[in-house]
């Protein structure tokens, strides 16, 4: 006889039907959990393999950190991971779009998503003047507005590793900002989050939605709330 | 501004003004420390607490922390405040004030909407953690919509079906898995994967479906942007509650995309859909300490004092739920699980005394020096504090936020051991379901019920 419950576990990826001992997890899903928390620490800890993602990108991508001076720092001070370190350059030229991949809290996210990614949105910026790509590292979403700023790039587009779940350790978040300049707030930024193939969103759907978002943003000049996914609706 | 100053452990130590008290007052936060408003040692902190525990309750009707010209939140508090309720303790200063609070034959919930957030904020900081407990126990905020929350000896549970790409039979199969373990009598409440008109009107409709089907006593809400709320009401989606997520100031709000005069529109729009069956109240709201200082409109407060005034900007608007999403905002906010800990308590004390329906979200997230057991102690003292309800996902793992918040199964322990029921209207469609055993309890699975909330899914 058929668990009443196997349609539920077949639905989703959440962690439905565990069963119970008494009111609590039985060992087995316990275990489980705590096994999975381990990972997800471990992946907030280990850093980007700059080296191996310029290689996997090809070209001459430029490389920059925050003002974080490492992971610890990162973690308690994110007005420095928004700030650009003291002392960088940047060329600057006249650009539409800046490109960035920086790691976030999960550099592991980047290295699995964030070239297919990068290629599925650059193939759709037809008549954007787009600027060498960037990687990022003790990176938050804002030093996307300093790298802009830096290169004289008008837009920017940060791909970021995402905090990590339990359950996934290498989701990838998008964020837009038109017009990008130090102090923009995060209600002008569009965002699309859980990028990550074949569980979350893939790299097709999320480009389309992002390169709708920015012919959008520059039809309007703004981006951020006031900009709908959904173009019948942005007011 | 008023200079104050006072020698302990023979140093002398000063406050250039109300707000930097307030902030050298309060127990240890990584956030104040980023924010360079924490007490440089523990003495001045104490020291602190000390003219604190001095400082007449009417300071904070003279003093505001925010310039009352420059933040529209500020001028909600001091217009709105009620003098007559503020009568029994207007003479009081914060030390009195305390004591008052912890007498048993005090009156806690008349005084809501005559105290401040600063004042309640000030309080609580002089607070132990059993301070925070046992005068949250005793002032209850009771609201309606299809179910009742907040009354005593009841916790209730928001249903969270999050999904990555917000896929209708995945939620569909979290929302059953969360009913059989008697999860959602507080809101079935979705984060959407993406902020879509469109989508948010399907994932209404998806719950809607499924409350009517099965008849069930419960208010659903998609957490979109509030003007997301607006315009799908006006396409007649079907709108249970509005969602926003607030701060205490105009700043951090602004940061948000939203002002007072926008929440009044919504909170009015969804009023006058009339939905509700045995109350009014159609505003959820979510805050968290270290929101403002994340949008860099803190103003030099500390945090815990700017979220208490949050819950001024929500009270403003009668929500059926308001809660802290504590752990959620990382470590550079609340750095451990002590820190979360002493948070999620002092912001459902403050809610409640400010006469908040207050919940919380218990939670952690990886990069926070917190796990299970920390959010296991803080369920516990939160349901001995009379919490209204906590927030639940399958294994207390969100697969959408990644974040671990509590479980189904971790409700039905704190209602277990604490003796707890939930929302009275909720508890007898459990009833009906033949969910429940002999002893009240959620029955392990065998029941009809079981097949017939999943025959849908097969």
């Amino acid at each position: 006889m058929s668990d009443p419950l196997d349609p539920l576990r077949a639905a989703t990826r959440a962690r439905v039907a565990l069963g119970r001992a008494g009111d609590a997890l039985p060992t087995a899903r316990l275990l489980e959990l705590r096994a999975a928390h381990a990972a997800a620490r471990d992946a907030v800890h280990s850093p980007l393999d700059v080296d191996a993602l310029a290689v996997e990108l090809g070209g001459a991508p430029l490389r920059v950190t925050s003002a974080a001076s490492g992971r610890a720092e990162y973690l308690q001070r994110p007005d420095l991971g928004r700030r650009l370190a003291e002392g960088t350059e940047l060329d600057r030229g006249e650009h539409d779009v800046v490109v960035v991949l920086a790691d976030g809290l999960s550099p592991q996210a980047v290295h699995a998503h964030g070239v297919p990614m990068l290629r599925a949105l650059t193939t759709r910026l037809d008549g954007w003047r787009i600027a060498p790509v960037v990687i990022a590292t003790q990176a938050r979403v804002a030093l996307g507005d300093e790298i802009a700023a830096g290169l004289g790039a008008r837009s920017v587009v940060v791909l970021v590793g995402e905090r990590p779940g339990m359950s996934s350790t290498d989701s990838l978040g998008i964020y837009f900002t038109f017009d990008a300049r130090r102090g923009r707030r995060d209600s002008e930024r569009n965002c699309l989050s859980n990028i990550r193939p074949p569980h979350g969103t893939g790299y097709e759907a999320a480009a389309t939605t992002c390169a709708m978002l920015m012919a959008e943003a520059r039809r309007l000049g703004l981006s951020g709330v006031a900009l709908k996914a959904d173009p019948a609706l942005t007011s | 501004m008023t200079v104050r100053q006072i020698t302990l452990g023979g140093h002398n130590h000063r406050f250039a003004d109300l707000a930097s008290l307030l902030a050298a007052a309060t127990p240890e936060r990584s956030g104040d420390v980023l924010a360079g408003v924490a007490a440089r040692s523990e003495q001045e902190r104490v020291a602190a607490q000390a003219l604190l525990a001095d400082l007449p309750l009417t300071t904070f009707l003279d003093e505001v922390v925010v310039p009352y010209e420059d933040d529209e939140v500020t001028r909600l508090i001091v217009d709105s405040h009620d003098a007559a309720a503020f009568a029994p303790v207007a003479s009081m200063t914060v030390g009195e004030f305390r004591d008052h609070l912890l007498a048993p034959s005090t009156d806690t919930t008349a005084l809501a909407r005559g105290l401040t957030p600063e004042m309640v904020a000030a309080v609580s900081k002089l607070m132990r953690v059993q301070d925070l407990i046992s005068v949250a126990r005793r002032t209850p905020v009771v609201t309606a919509f299809r179910t009742t929350l907040g009354l005593p000896g009841t916790m209730a549970t928001r249903l969270q079906p999050n999904h990555p790409t917000d896929d209708p039979v995945g939620i569909t199969a979290t929302i059953v898995d969360g009913l059989l373990l008697g999860s959602g009598d507080a809101v079935i409440g979705i984060n959407p994967a993406t902020d879509s008109p469109q989508r948010t009107i399907d994932l209404l409709r998806l719950v809607d479906d499924v409350r009517l089907r099965y008849d069930i006593p419960t208010q659903s809400c998609v957490l979109a942007h509030v003007t997301t709320s607006l315009e799908i009401m006006e396409r007649g989606a079907p709108v249970d509650l509005v969602f926003q997520s607030i701060a205490g100031t105009q700043a951090a709000n602004s940061g948000f995309g939203v002002t007072l005069d926008l929440l009044r529109e919504a909170h009015q729009a969804a009023l006058g859909l009339g939905r509700g069956t045995v109350g009014t109240h159609c505003m959820y709201f979510e805050t968290g300490q270290g929101s403002a200082l994340s949008a860099d409109a803190h103003h030099g407060v500390d945090q815990q004092t700017l979220e208490a005034r949050a819950y001024a900007v929500a009270r403003e608007f009668d929500p059926l739920l308001v809660n802290t999403v504590v752990g959620f905002i990382g470590p550079e906010y609340l750095y451990d699980g002590k820190q979360i800990t002493r948070a999620g308590l002092e912001d459902h004390f403050c809610g409640k005394l400010l006469g908040v329906p207050m919940g919380v979200d218990v939670c952690y997230t990886n990069h926070a020096e917190a796990d299970a057991d920390d959010t296991d102690a803080l369920l516990t003292l939160l349901g001995v504090a009379g919490c209204s309800f906590v927030i639940c996902v399958p294994g207390g793992d969100d697969v959408m936020l990644h974040y671990q918040s509590l479980s189904f199964h971790d409700a039905l322990y704190a209602r277990q051991v604490l003796g707890l029921a939930p929302a009275p209207e909720f508890a007898a469609w459990l009833e009906r379901m033949e969910l429940l055993d002999g002893a009240g309890r959620i029955r392990e699975i065998g029941s009809p019920a079981v097949r017939a909330l999943t025959a849908g899914l097969a």
